[in-house]
C-alpha cells in the first residue's frame, strides 16, 4: 500500500509543481502584461473550479450557483476599494461628497450601514471569507439536513444565483445596479491599475491558488476526503456508520464557497470592477463547464480546464462572437459524453501510459552505457 | 414504560405507509448476547422492523428502547453511536475504496468534521483493521479495491465494517443471500464467533442456516408476530407451517 500511496502522492505533487512552474515562470516570461493580466483573471475563476472539484467531484454535490460566492467575495473587495476611491476630495462635485458615485446618483445622502465596515481593509478581507461562508452554511444546513440532493439541490442553487443577481440589479443605490462597482483605483494608496501592480497581483493570485490546491489536496488525503467519496457512492452506509452526512456536506459546500470568494476578490483586484454579470445563472454554469472540461476529480486539471476554455472563449468570441455560446455548449456536451473525467481523465488513461511505455522502451533500448558513451536513441 | 433488563425492547410499535400498516402493535425483546433470527414470508415486515430500530423509518406509534434509552426520535448517526449496527440486504460497501480504507473509515473515531480532518491512521487503528480483516477472512485482500471482491466477500466486508464499530447490537438483513454452500458455512461460523460479546438480530430465509445459528426464532406475518421461541418449537407450530414453512 505504501508504495502505491507514495506514488500517488508524488504524482500529485509533481502535477502541482508543473502547474506552478507554468504559471509563475513560463507564462510571465512569454506573455506581455496585458495577456498576463488576462490569465490572472482566468485564474481567479480557477479558484471556483478547484472548489467545484471538492464539492462536485469529491462530494458528489453539483452546485449551479457558485457565481453567487464568487460574486460575494468580489463585491466585498470592491466595496472596500470603492470607498477608498470615493474620498471627499475626488468626489467633491457630488451633492454628497465622500460616498460612492452611484449612491449619489441614486439620491442617497449617507453611507448605508451595510457599507460602513468596508472602510477598513481587515474587516473587508474578513467579509470576503465570512459572508459567503455564512450564506453557504445557512443554505447547506437548510438543504442537507432535509436531505435535499442531486438535481433538486442544483435547482435550488440556481434559484439563489437568480435571486442574488436580481437583488443586486434592483438595489441600485446600494450595489451600483447592473453596472456593478466600477472605477476602482487604489488599495491603501497603491495604484492597482499600474503594470507593476498587475504583475504583483498576478503572482499573488498564482501563489494563493497554489496554496489553495495544496490545502485541498490535504483535505482529500484526510479521512474527510475518504468520507466524501464514500458518501457520494453509498450515502446510507456512511450514515449508518455513525456519521452525520449533512454536516460533512455543509462543510464541503462552505469550503467551495470560500474558495470561490477568494477567486472573486482576486478578480476584483486584477480587473478593477465587479458586476452582477458574474453572479447569475449563466456565469455559474460556465464555472461548472470549466471544471468538467478540466476533470472534476482533479484539482490541477480544473485549473487547466479553466485556462483552456477561457483561451478558447477569448479567441473564438473575438473571431466568431455569435458562434461562441454554441461552441461552448457543444464542448460541454462533448466532454461529458466522451470524456467524463475531462482533460485529467484523458491524461490518466492515454497520455501517461504512453509516456510510461516510451520511458520503459527507452530504458530497454539503452540499458547501460557500454563504452563510456551514453547510448543515443 | 418500565425499565427492563433487555438490551432491546420494542413495544407496541406501529408503522403505516399511506394507511397500509406494515407493522402493527409489535413487541420484541432481545437479551444481551442473544442471537435472534427473524423469519417470515415476503412482505411480513422483517426489513421494516430493522429500519425502525436503526431509525431509517420512523414509527407511527410505540417505543423502541435500547439499554433503556428511547430511540424513536434519535438521529440515525446517534443510534449508531449508541451501539446499534445495521447491515443492509444488498452488500453496501465503498466499491471505489480499498478493503483497508473501507474498514478504516468505519473505525469509530473522528466522526465529526474536525475530527475527520484531524484523524490519523495510528497503529491502534491499523491493528484493529487487521484483527477485523482476520475475523472476516480478508487479511490477504486488504489492498484490493473493494469492488473486486466476490459477492460473499463483500457481505463479509460489510459485516467487518460493522465490527470495526464494536456494536452491542448487530442487525443483519439476509447475510447469506447469494452465497455458495461453503461461504454459508463460513458465515455461520463467523456469526457464532462474533456473537460471543454482543446481541444480534438476523433476518434469514434458509431454514438450515437458521437452525444452525439461532438461539431463538421470531416468525413474522403481515406485520405481526406469529410465533416466537426455540427453533424446534417454532417449526412444529401449525400456524407457522401454514403461512411460511408449508406442509
Amino acid at each position: 500500500m505504501n508504495a502505491c500511496f507514495e506514488r500517488a502522492f508524488a504524482s500529485r505533487h509533481t502535477a502541482l509543481i508543473l502547474l506552478m512552474v507554468l504559471l509563475a515562470v513560463v507564462l510571465p516570461a512569454s506573455l506581455d502584461i496585458f495577456r498576463l493580466n488576462l490569465v490572472g483573471k482566468y485564474l481567479s475563476y480557477a479558484f471556483v473550479a478547484v472548489g467545484l472539484v471538492m464539492l462536485w467531484g469529491y462530494g458528489g454535490i453539483l452546485s449551479l450557483g457558485q457565481g453567487v460566492y464568487f460574486g460575494l467575495g468580489g463585491y466585498c473587495m470592491a466595496m472596500f476599494l470603492k470607498l477608498e476611491a470615493s474620498d471627499p476630495v475626488s468626489t467633491r462635485i457630488q451633492s454628497t461628497p465622500g460616498i460612492p458615485d452611484f449612491m449619489d446618483w441614486n439620491q442617497l445622502t449617507e453611507l448605508p450601514l451595510l457599507w460602513k465596515p468596508f472602510r477598513h481593509l481587515p474587516l473587508a478581507m474578513l467579509a470576503v471569507i465570512l459572508v459567503p461562508a455564512l450564506l453557504a452554511f445557512v443554505l447547506g444546513v437548510a438543504m442537507f439536513k432535509r436531505r435535499v440532493s442531486g438535481v433538486y439541490f442544483a435547482i435550488m442553487t440556481q434559484a439563489v444565483a437568480l435571486i442574488l443577481s436580481v437583488l443586486i440589479i434592483g438595489q441600485q443605490g446600494y450595489t451600483g445596479g447592473v453596472n456593478g462597482i466600477t472605477d476602482l483605483k487604489t488599495l491603501l494608496g497603491w495604484d492597482i491599475r499600474s503594470d507593476s501592480a498587475h504583475y504583483i497581483l498576478y503572482f499573488t493570485t498564482v501563489l494563493l491558488l497554489g496554496l489553495v490546491i495544496h490545502a485541498c489536496q490535504w483535505v482529500q488525503q484526510s479521512k474527510l476526503g475518504t468520507l466524501l467519496l464514500a458518501m457520494r457512492d453509498k450515502e446510507d452506509r456512511v450514515r449508518f456508520s455513525g456519521y452525520d452526512v449533512a454536516s460533512f456536506r455543509t462543510f464541503v459546500f462552505c469550503l467551495a464557497a470560500i474558495l470561490a470568494a477568494l477567486g472573486g476578490a482576486m478578480f476584483t483586484l486584477q480587473v478593477g470592477f465587479m458586476s452582477p454579470s458574474f453572479v447569475g445563472i449563466v456565469p455559474s454554469i460556465e464555472l461548472v463547464i470549466f471544471t468538467a472540461v478540466g476533470g472534476r476529480m482533479s484539482l490541477v486539471g480544473a485549473v487547466y480546464g479553466t485556462l483552456l476554455v477561457n483561451l478558447g472563449k477569448t479567441y473564438f468570441s473575438e473571431s466568431f462572437p455569435d458562434l461562441w455560446l454554441f461552441l461552448m455548449a457543444a464542448l460541454f456536451i462533448g466532454v461529458v459524453m466522451a470524456f467524463p473525467d475531462g482533460l485529467a481523465g484523458i491524461y490518466a488513461t492515454s497520455v501517461r501510459p504512453w509516456l510510461l511505455r516510451r520511458r520503459t522502451a527507452a530504458l530497454v533500448a539503452a540499458p547501460v552505457p557500454q563504452d563510456g558513451n551514453p547510448a543515443s536513441p | 414504560m418500565s425499565n427492563t433488563d433487555y438490551l432491546l425492547a420494542v413495544e407496541d410499535i406501529t408503522v403505516s405507509f399511506d394507511g397500509f400498516k406494515a407493522i402493527e402493535g409489535l413487541n420484541l425483546y432481545v437479551d444481551q448476547g442473544e442471537l435472534r433470527v427473524i423469519i417470515g414470508p415476503n412482505g411480513a415486515g422483517k426489513t421494516t422492523l430493522l429500519d425502525l430500530i436503526c431509525g431509517k423509518t420512523r414509527a407511527s406509534a410505540g417505543t423502541i428502547r435500547f439499554k433503556n434509552q428511547e430511540m424513536t426520535r434519535m438521529a440515525e448517526h446517534d443510534i449508531v453511536r449508541a451501539g446499534i449496527g445495521r447491515k443492509f440486504q444488498t452488500p453496501s460497501i465503498y466499491e471505489n475504496l480499498s478493503v483497508f480504507k473501507n474498514l478504516e473509515v468505519s473505525f469509530p473515531r473522528g466522526r465529526s468534521v474536525l475530527g475527520a480532518l484531524a484523524f490519523r491512521c495510528t497503529d491502534e487503528v491499523r491493528e484493529r483493521v487487521r484483527a477485523v480483516a482476520d475475523e472476516i477472512g480478508l487479511t490477504g485482500s486488504l489492498e484490493l479495491g473493494a469492488g473486486l471482491l466476490s459477492h460473499g466477500q463483500k457481505q463479509w466486508l460489510e459485516i467487518g465494517m460493522l465490527l470495526m464499530q464494536d456494536p452491542e447490537l448487530l442487525m443483519l438483513d439476509e447475510p447469506i443471500a447469494g452465497m455458495s454452500a461453503r461461504e454459508r458455512e463460513l458465515t455461520a461460523e463467523l456469526l457464532a464467533r462474533i456473537c460471543r460479546n454482543r446481541a444480534m438480530i438476523v433476518i434469514e430465509h434458509d431454514m438450515d442456516f437458521v437452525a444452525r445459528i439461532a438461539h431463538k426464532v421470531t416468525v413474522m406475518h403481515q406485520g405481526k408476530i406469529l410465533a416466537e421461541g426455540p427453533m424446534d418449537a417454532v417449526k412444529a407450530d401449525p400456524r407457522v407451517i401454514d403461512v411460511y414453512l408449508g406442509h
